[in-house]
């Protein structure tokens, strides 16, 4: 058989999500897309191993607001790898401005696997090795003593590294459990919807229209005040899912709705249907399947939505609230023009949710395109 | 003359616009249900908050003041009564002197307790504003991407496209808050100015009218940009997309070969089908810019109903937050009627055939 022959075989053998992933691998936008959110989702998933610093210990206040930690590399002209200096503060006696100045009499070496804060790995291992940070000075002090702030501190002289990725623990994971939570929702009410039909067809389908009439963040904004306060981070984590849910699934229900009606009719439906196959496996094994593609692409693109809204209600301070971190909490730290002019560095998580919702909607446009492999 | 009026109401265009606006009910009531529940939702009620107040100052309250309180505003009533009153004031606001009176009872439950007035002139303050802000952008929206959707797709792959490309798909991407962050402190940096969206005492107090409409226009630079930039990338995407099929079809070859004009076919037979899908989404444009401008309108300043919304669900101010939430939805169900009335116009398939859902 011919190299040709072999591969025009392979193509009309191949199954649906072969022949997705094959035109997956040739957008290659959504390749590069696909490997950052793997890289995202992997610093969340070990986000207390790469963070310097344990957000919840106390951290020195002469680090407030400091600038990006400077990584030297010449000590007194002499050559000795990356180390940083540790700060202090001094104050002008004449303006009685404070500024953050070098102090440069030690110098505390930078290396990787360093031993520093106590966390627990996946909230459940004790550990104390992070990936990167200040070693022992070259005096002697603690390394504790010198600190290394790649992205520079906050109000609070908290590292905003270890911020950032301790917040993509939450705005990384909240819009996936949402999207999920919406994709069993939308199967389960469009599959009724269109499955059944008649009246209550019309009803779910004049309530689908109603929620899509509502503009999503001021309604989810009211849906957020119904949180009740006081409540812990945990609990707060499970209702800003849940209410992000709320709009999503209503897109994926029409979905379903759609190919239900022109699938509910297919000769292999009825037979299913006359040997007795329940109605609830008749959905799910058979006719879900067929459109599940569809149904991925539309929970990708659904995500940066939900990204959004969780970034814009706890930018508000409606959704998650300190001391718990997300990306939209550190924005809403950010939310001072006079502040962030004098400390750019803390526009910086506006990076990490730019690219992530760029990276979802690449991602979900290469899907797109994917999903319909025969064109 | 009666003859007419029945030729009239016969006809498809009219009958589709009846059946419609017919429909507009039913939604309208669903809205005001889903609101209701909403405003329902956060635990407690009026009177318990306002209990909890008394009893922070150290007042003694006793247990028959809150049961006469509850009676008073029918909070002991069924729901569904509780639902039929809030209806009943929203289609029915009294203006006698009973509202007078009860204007200044700041803890009536049909009134905002934060402002202590009607819902309806608390909302009225900022709904003109908001109106012209997002009827603005959503001009500026259509005016800019569809001569531009139209440029790339009869230019397809020249550099102007993949300029307008690239613009398109960072401009939907980014979510538009952020964008305003950025503006404004880069704003800020350049100018030393960081009131970018803030409206002029004037606009405030008399509203929009011809003598400070450039005043408004000046202001409005930012927030367009802002807001309008993911809007006007997603038409210019969708728009160029569908140019892009149509330019492709037999009708256009055969239009061609019979020596049509080009740019007659563009405009007269591409376009009219292309557009279709953007002249329905007008409801998800409008619902998109209500939501975009919430946020956007607390970073930048600016006085329109999105920072009310916030204070009045950051006070717990139920009734106000509701009544926005529906005024919004309402406006947005407009905007899906105008919608399939103006399709209806430009496509006569979907007269004929009932809809296009």
């Amino acid at each position: 058989m011919s190299k040709r022959k072999k591969t025009q075989e392979d193509y009309y053998l191949a199954s649906q999500w072969t022949l997705m992933a094959r035109k997956l691998k040739k957008h290659k936008l959504a390749k590069v897309s696909m490997i950052v959110l793997a890289i995202l989702y992997f610093g969340a998933l070990f986000a207390d191993f790469i963070a310097p610093y344990n957000i919840n210990s106390e951290f020195p206040a002469a680090y407030k607001d400091t600038h990006p930690t400077k990584i030297h590399m010449y000590h007194d002209g002499e050559k000795v790898g990356p180390f940083v200096y540790g700060v202090e503060w001094v104050v002008d006696k004449k303006t009685f401005t404070r500024s953050i100045v070098e102090d440069t009499s030690e110098y505390f070496p930078v290396g990787f696997f360093v031993k520093g804060d106590d966390y627990k790995l996946f909230g459940l291992i004790p550990c104390n090795i992070h990936l990167f940070g200040t070693k022992t000075g070259s005096n002697g002090s603690p390394a504790s003593s010198a600190r290394i702030y790649i992205f520079g501190g906050d109000q609070y002289g908290v590292d905003l590294f270890s911020r950032v990725m301790k917040g993509s623990q939450v705005s990384l994971t909240i819009p996936f459990a949402s999207a999920i939570i919406s994709f069993f929702l939308g199967v389960t009410i469009g599959s009724i919807s269109g499955y059944f039909g008649g009246a209550i067809d019309i009803v779910i389908q004049r309530i689908i229209e109603v929620i899509g009439a509502v503009p999503q963040i001021p309604l989810w904004m009211a849906l957020s005040a119904a949180i009740p306060l006081g409540i812990s981070t945990i609990k707060m984590y499970f209702y800003m899912t849940i209410i992000l849910s709320f709009i999503n699934w209503t897109g994926m229900a029409r979905i379903v709705r759609g190919k239900f009606l022109s699938l509910k009719n297919e000769d292999y439906v009825m037979a299913a249907r006359l040997s007795g196959v329940s109605t609830w496996k008749i959905i799910w094994k058979h006719l879900v399947p067929g459109f599940m593609s569809y149904l991925i692409v539309s929970m990708t693109l659904g995500i940066p939505g939900s990204i959004v809204g969780e970034t814009s209600m706890s930018y508000l301070g409606l959704g998650i609230k300190s001391p718990a971190t997300s990306w939209g909490v550190l924005l809403h730290d950010a939310s001072n023009v006079t502040d962030i002019a004098t400390n750019p560095h803390k526009l910086i998580p506006i990076i990490f949710v730019t690219i992530t919702v760029l990276a979802f909607n690449f991602l979900g446009d290469g899907l797109r395109d994917a999903a319909d492999p025969y064109k | 003359m009666k003859d007419k009026l029945k030729d009239f109401f016969k006809k498809d265009l009219v009958q589709y616009i009846l059946k419609r606006v017919l429909m507009f009910i039913p939604t309208l009531f669903l809205i005001s249900v889903l609101v209701f529940i909403v405003i329902q939702l956060p635990p407690g009620d009026y009177v318990s908050a306002h209990i909890a107040a008394l009893q922070s100052e150290g007042e003694y309250v006793d247990a028959d003041y809150a049961a006469d309180l509850r009676a008073e505003y029918g909070l002991d009533q069924p729901v569904v009564v509780q639902y039929l009153k809030w209806v009943k004031d929203i289609i029915w606001t009294p203006t006698d002197s009973a509202f007078y009176r009860l204007n200044h009872s700041h803890h009536n439950w049909k009134y905002s307790f934060y402002y202590g007035k009607n819902v309806w002139s608390v909302i009225h303050d900022r709904l003109g504003l908001t109106i012209a802000v997002t009827s603005v952008i959503m001009i500026f929206q259509y005016a800019v991407s569809i001569p531009i959707a139209i440029y790339s797709a009869t230019h397809q792959y020249s550099v102007f496209d993949y300029i307008f490309s690239v613009i398109g798909f960072l401009g939907t991407a980014i979510p538009n808050f952020i964008l305003a962050i950025v503006l404004m402190y880069l704003s800020y940096k350049w100018t030393g100015n960081a009131n970018v969206g803030l409206f002029s005492q004037d606009i405030l107090a008399n509203g929009i009218n011809w003598g400070n409409f450039g005043d408004f226009m000046k202001r409005m630079i930012i927030p367009i940009v802002v807001i309008g930039t993911s809007g006007t990338c997603g038409i210019i995407r969708s728009v160029r997309a569908q140019m892009l099929d149509e330019l492709g079809q037999q009708y256009t070859l055969t239009a061609r070969a019979k020596g049509v004009k080009e740019s007659k076919i563009v405009m007269k037979y591409c376009f009219r089908a292309a557009i279709n899908p953007t002249v329905s989404g007008l409801g998800g444009i409008l619902s998109s810019l209500f939501s975009g401008s919430t946020v956007t309108a607390m970073v930048l300043n600016m006085q329109i109903q999105g920072p009310q919304l916030y204070n009045a669900l950051s006070s717990q101010d139920m009734y106000l937050a509701g009544a926005i939430v529906m005024v919004q939805a309402v406006l947005v169900v407009i905007g899906i009627l105008l919608a399939d009335i103006i399709l209806a116009f430009i496509d006569p398939r979907i007269r004929y055939s009932g809809g296009t859902r």
